[in-house]
Parts: structure tokens; C-alpha cells; sequence
């Protein structure tokens, strides 16, 4: 912990109502870390949780039931891979009790026609298939699983089949940027209501992988003008979401919409944070729902309360004009390439380190890319998926 | 793949399936929900999506708001179309 930063004790700190921050929106669960790909941006924490931590059903159940009390408006069943959970249809069956929209978010390649449409049919609303790139060989490389990209497709057709709607997700980097009008072509294809172009965002395992994702300045102009052009000429047919790699934005991106003020996430044990990748500031406390409410953790919770609002700030975010746009950027890139989570977001280009940081990325775009660093996460614990 | 909606007067709006317009208890308001998208309304949106419903068209909107608004159909329903046709766009209205 830094030493400065829990001086005046947690009682001094304000209250999710004292800073006139309301409900959270949504709710992203992370039902398990076990998965079966191996993605070298992986954007779960390096310490992986075992099966047997994990939360049970009716421990889900009852985070929903306290959701939707509070107000939420979404759950995002994301993982790990959410369906390696054999009580995934209980889980959204009781989402759409409770009226609770529910969004899964899969790799798909453990998914099946039968179970689709059973999921369809408990309520289901959404589901958004992750796609490594649009070469079949080389995604099979990025997520180091043989077979899943001619899988995915094929779990595409199933969704459709089964009338649910689609989203595409789709993480690029300099060594799929390229196929970027393919990825848009391919949601087209597959009938999907919405594709996201998701540049890798380097914290947790990703970092270690940077410089073999990192794109050049020139990939990302390219890439840029891509989206900007499909997204007038698909209007009303594909919602195209867009998120470039930081490094490159003038401004940080106002991470979460503000550390605790729109946003919850949980982990596979229960712990919960303000980001998925909460976990990497190692000096941050999480309150877990077996010990206490979720509303109490919103409205009290130490790991919540350090970053809300702008008291926590130093400069130059305490001076900026913008501090209530993008909150200081996000708080555990901040740690990842500062060492201090208060730190303004080196992404953002006022950041003393902004122009250091750029040309160490920069510099790693234009060398040939590093063999990846792959998450295996049965390497880690031996368990089965 | 889908075509662009033009909306007009004799179009039948409706919400597609993954996109829910819901009152949330909690928060005693209404909203639509997409993926990852909530989208916020202002009394009047509210009034126009309470009808819609795929079986009664623009023009049948516009006729019901203007008897409980006192206002007339024409400029009722340039508001309907305005706001429906942001929706389509978006994705969040269909045909």
C-alpha cells in the first residue's frame, strides 16, 4: 500500500450518496475464470480463482435478487467462459424472473444447439461471440484452441437459429487490424445486429503481451477510417462499437463512466469490483456478497470509496478542466505503468509520462512481434473446464 | 442483412427482439434496454413507445397523442416520426 494512501482511515472516506452517485446500471458477473482458450490478452487477473471457490447457484440467485432491487438494469454472464457453468439456465432463468436483461458473453466453443435454444427459451436476451480474427488459422493461433474458429461461426448460426440476437466481439491488434473490414463483413454475414471493434487494453495479462499486439500509429489511421466509413454506409443495418487503443487517444478514456459510479463487477468468488481489473491495484480491499449486502458494498465499500469522485486526485487532474469528463482515465493502467493507481492515466496526454509511455509502444509497433505469452488456465490449477 | 427503416406515417413500428422497453421498479422509470446500451426517456418518448407495438402505424400514434395532447395530428406526428426514426437508426426500431 502507498503510504499516503489510507491515512486518514476509511471512515473519512465519502459514501457512494455522499459523492450523488446513484444505482449502478449493470452488473457484469464473472460466473467462472476457467476457459478453454488462451488468449494472450486475457483480461482476467493473473491469480486465477479455482472451480471450487466459485459462487453457487443460489449465491448468483441472490446477488440477482439484490440487483434488481437496487435497480440494476443489465446483467453481462461473462467469465472465464460463463458456460463451462452446468447452472448457467438456472442463472438466466432467474434474470428473466426478475426481469433483469440478461447478456451472455462466451467464447461459444462449448456451446451446443440444444442448449442455445434452451437458454432462448428461459429468457435469454442477448449474446455476444468473441472472434479472434476472420483467418481461420491465425485465430486458432490467438486463442490457442484448435478448431474454435470454425466453431464459432458455426455457434453463430445457431444464435440466429434460434432468434437471438448477435453481437460480434472482436479484439484487434496489429496482428489482426488488418482483416478489420473482413471482421465488419463477417458480422454481416452471420446476421448479427452489432459488431464491437475492441482494441487490446494493455493491463493484467495483456501487458505482458504488449509488444506483440501493440499497433502502429499507422494501422490505427487505417483502421479509424475503416469504421468511420462502414459506419455511414451500414447505418441502421450494423451498430458498429469502436474502441481504440489508448495509447494513441489524446484523452484517457473515462474508464467505467467513473470508479464506482455506473458499474459493478463481480468476480467468481464473490468479491466485488469497480472494474474487472480491479484486481491488479494490490493495495485495494474487496467486500465479498457472502459477507455483506451488495447495496452496502456499493454505497460502502473501501476499494469503491478511494477512487469516487475528485478529492482522491492529484495533479495535473486536480486542475483539469476535464476531471468530471474522464474521472483521471483508468485507474489500473495508472498502476500498471506508474505504480501508483492515483496517478493520472499516462494514456492521457497532459500525463508527464504520456510521451515516454508513447514511445516505448510505439517503438515496440514497429519491431517484429514477440512469440505470445499464452493464459493457460489449466496449467495454472490442473482443473478440469 | 437488414434494410434502412424510413419511417412514415403508415409504418407499424416495433421493438426488435433483443431490445426491451421495461419499466424498472426500483428506479420508477422507463428505459430501453439493448446490449450494453440503456437508453434513458423523456416523458413524451415514453407516452409515444406505450403504443408501439407492430400492429398500429405512425399515423394511428400521432392520431391517439394528438386526442390526449389537444394538439394537432400534423405536428404530433412530425415529433413521432423524429423520434422514432432516431431509434430505428440506432437499431432499437424495426418494421
Amino acid at each position: 500500500m502507498k503510504s499516503d494512501e489510507l491515512k486518514s482511515g476509511p471512515k473519512q472516506l465519502k459514501t457512494a450518496s455522499e459523492h450523488g452517485i446513484q444505482a449502478p446500471l449493470a452488473l457484469l458477473a464473472e460466473l467462472s475464470h476457467r476457459c478453454p482458450l488462451q488468449c494472450p490478452y486475457c483480461s482476467n487477473p493473473v491469480q486465477l480463482e479455482k472451480k471450487t471457490g466459485e459462487l453457487t447457484t443460489d449465491e448468483w440467485k441472490s446477488v440477482i435478487d439484490q440487483a434488481v432491487d437496487m435497480g440494476m438494469h443489465q446483467i453481462h454472464l461473462s467469465g472465464g467462459e460463463p458456460t463451462v457453468r452446468h447452472d448457467l439456465e438456472d442463472i438466466v432463468e432467474h434474470c428473466t424472473v426478475k426481469g433483469l436483461y440478461s447478456n451472455l458473453i462466451t467464447s461459444g466453443v462449448l456451446l451446443n444447439p440444444d442448449r442455445l435454444k434452451k437458454l432462448e427459451k428461459l429468457g435469454l436476451e442477448h449474446v455476444q461471440l468473441s472472434f479472434q480474427d476472420t483467418d481461420n488459422e491465425n485465430a486458432d493461433r490467438i486463442g490457442g484452441y484448435k478448431g474454435g474458429h470454425a466453431k464459432k461461426l458455426e455457434v453463430a448460426k445457431w444464435v440466429r437459429e434460434v432468434e437471438l440476437p448477435l453481437t460480434c466481439n472482436c479484439v484487434v491488434h496489429r496482428q489482426n487490424i488488418d482483416n478489420l473490414e473482413n471482421f465488419i463483413q463477417m458480422a454481416l454475414d452471420l446476421d448479427a445486429e452489432r459488431v464491437e471493434i475492441a482494441q487490446v487494453q494493455y493491463y493484467g495479462w495483456a501487458l505482458k503481451n504488449r509488444a506483440a499486439f501493440i499497433p502502429t500509429p499507422e494501422q490505427l489511421d487505417h483502421a479509424t477510417e475503416i469504421v468511420e466509413k462502414a459506419r455511414i454506409d451500414l447505418k441502421g443495418k450494423l451498430v458498429i462499437d469502436y474502441v481504440i487503443p489508448d495509447y494513441y487517444a489524446k484523452h484517457p478514456k473515462n474508464c467505467m463512466g467513473g470508479w464506482g459510479r455506473r458499474f459493478l463487477n463481480m468476480n467468481p468468488k464473490g468479491e466485488v469490483l469497480p472494474c474487472h481489473a480491479a484486481e491488479t491495484i494490490p493495495h485495494l480491499k474487496f467486500d465479498n456478497v457472502r459477507e455483506k449486502s451488495l447495496k452496502w458494498i456499493w454505497e460502502n465499500s473501501e476499494a469503491f470509496n478511494l477512487y469516487r469522485g475528485t478529492d482522491w486526485m492529484p495533479d495535473p487532474c486536480k486542475s483539469c478542466d476535464r476531471k468530471e469528463i474522464d474521472w483521471g482515465g483508468c485507474r489500473c493502467q495508472a498502476m500498471a505503468l506508474t505504480g501508483d493507481a492515483k496517478n493520472t492515466d499516462p494514456a492521457c496526454s497532459i500525463s508527464p509520462l504520456h510521451k515516454e509511455i508513447f514511445a516505448m509502444a510505439a517503438e515496440e509497433a514497429r519491431h517484429a512481434p514477440p512469440e505470445f505469452i499464452y493464459r493457460r488456465y489449466g496449467v495454472r490449477f490442473n482443473s478440469p473446464i | 442483412m437488414k434494410d434502412i427503416l424510413k419511417i412514415n406515417e403508415s409504418v407499424k413500428p416495433k421493438f426488435p427482439k433483443h431490445v426491451r422497453f421495461r419499466h424498472n421498479k426500483a428506479r420508477d422509470e422507463w428505459v430501453i434496454l439493448a446490449p450494453e446500451r440503456l437508453v434513458k426517456l423523456d416523458p413524451v418518448a415514453v407516452e409515444i413507445l406505450k403504443l408501439v407495438d407492430g400492429k398500429v402505424s405512425v399515423g394511428e400514434i400521432s392520431t391517439d397523442l394528438s386526442k390526449k395532447f389537444n394538439a394537432p395530428k400534423e405536428v404530433i406526428m412530425k415529433d413521432v416520426i423524429e423520434m422514432l426514426q432516431e431509434l430505428s437508426d440506432k437499431g432499437f426500431i424495426e418494421e
